[in-house]
């Protein structure tokens, strides 16, 4: 029967698209889902608002400073140095993995008590595990008078602040 | 008529009530003791047939089942410290110390769950170096090996975000130094940064999604893949029984002298 032989090979192909238009738009429709379902829990699971204290720090009077002293504030996590050049705000968290470091007098050096990394004054590396020197952050006097601390923004390391 | 105890046991075991949840019925030939195996959603994970050989305590030094057992410690203990342990800023460390000084067995359930999980991770590497040395990760093991590697994984995560919730000096430091870890990956590093910690620092979103992740998603990851863990060891054809030595008049000359070559 060539006739019925002729009609199932026409038709066979038609039926196939369709199957494989709906397989195509199982999958499209699927994809779309799963992409949008990545994106939806990403936005979710990132905070909108956080309850974190301020970047800026209200660091008090300049004059309150010594000369040649470097004071650290253990709640902001930063050093204030005024130094024969200038005032200055450096950064107390290690470059390396986030620990809190401390200034020691005796020896005029910062230390980390985590992993050993070792910085001068001005926040360069000595020694240690850490990558990067400890950054300068942003500092200005306010109207009243009073020294800020931006710690959200760093600055180029050696620009100190004359008053 | 004074029945004996195992015509007591006997009769339970013919009841009605008894049939209807254990369906394999009674008797002690091969295939009642079979079903008995094969028809209990819980025992139907493992072979109905063992070796016996295989569960002597030489031959694995039972350290899979005694990791098991540390981990159902680790889940009962859990749930009762939950019962007591806030996980907001003010209130987990006092709860802690609640736990250790208020709360009746507060301590022995707060030592129980720490030392288990001590005792957990370390089992957990000790069956994975025995599996190892036993050659028992070969073909048809390996997918059951890379399961392994999944349940190390999530064991070491539990660890990892338990370590959090004291919420003392050394968990704050400790999950500091551990997430700021997560930065070093190369492009999206802050990004999973800030996601783990929920912000910048560690504080209370971080707490609180250490404390969902250890108490809920961690656990049922663990759980499905212990399921499949030992699915699979009956699927994969049993326990590993080991190969005896092949004599060393069954190595051809040629592959001994070529072995000895290399």
């Amino acid at each position: 029967m060539p006739d019925a032989t002729h009609i199932i090979t026409t038709k066979l192909p038609t039926e196939f698209d369709r199957r494989a238009f709906f397989t195509k738009m199982g999958l499209g429709s699927l994809g779309i889902a799963a992409a949008g379902t990545i994106l939806f829990s990403y936005e979710y699971l990132s905070p909108n608002v956080l309850y974190e204290p301020s970047a800026v720090v209200n660091a008090g009077k300049p004059e309150s400073f010594a000369m040649n002293s470097v004071t650290m504030d253990v709640n902001s996590g930063i050093y204030l140095v005024r130094a024969e050049e200038g005032y200055f705000a450096l950064s107390a968290v290690c470059t390396h993995l986030g620990c809190l470091t401390a200034w020691n007098q005796d020896l005029g050096i910062i230390a980390c008590p985590c992993h050993g990394s070792k910085f001068t004054r001005t926040g360069e590396k000595i020694e240690g595990p850490a990558p990067k020197p400890l950054p300068w952050l942003k500092t200005w006097v306010s109207d009243e008078g009073d020294l800020m601390v931006d710690r959200s923004t760093d600055i180029p390391p050696l620009q100190y602040l004359r008053i | 008529m004074p029945m004996n105890a195992n015509q007591m046991i006997d009769k339970v075991r013919g009841s009605r009530v008894w049939r209807s949840v254990f369906r394999s019925g009674t008797g002690s030939s091969t295939l009642h003791r079979a079903l008995a195996i094969q028809q209990n959603i819980f025992l139907h994970l493992f072979a109905t047939k063992v070796r016996k050989r295989i569960v002597r305590f030489s031959a694995t030094w039972y350290l899979g089942t005694l990791t098991l057992g540390t981990f159902l410690i680790l889940v009962i203990t859990g749930i009762l410290l939950m019962l007591y342990y806030h996980p907001s800023v003010p209130q987990a460390y006092a709860d802690m110390k609640d736990l250790q000084f208020v709360v009746s067995s507060g301590l022995f359930l707060r030592n129980l769950h720490r030392w288990s999980a001590q005792l957990m991770v370390f089992l957990v590497f000790a069956h994975m170096f025995k599996v190892f040395y036993r050659g028992a990760y070969r073909t048809p093991r390996e997918f059951n090996w890379v399961i392994g590697v999944v349940l190390l994984v999530i064991t070491l995560l539990l660890s990892y975000t338990g370590y959090l919730l004291p919420w003392d000096q050394l968990a704050f430091w400790a999950i500091t130094v551990g997430s700021n870890l997560s930065s070093a990956v190369p492009l999206v590093g802050g990004k999973i940064h800030f996601l783990l910690l929920g912000g910048n620092q560690v504080n209370a979103n971080a707490l609180l999604r250490f404390y969902v992740l250890h108490c809920v998603v961690l656990p049922l990851a663990a759980i499905l893949f212990i399921a499949i863990h030992f699915w699979r060891i009956r699927k994969d054809g049993g326990l590993y029984v080991q190969q005896s030595e092949p004599k060393t008049q069954a190595i051809p000359d040629g592959a001994l002298a070529a072995k000895e070559g290399q």
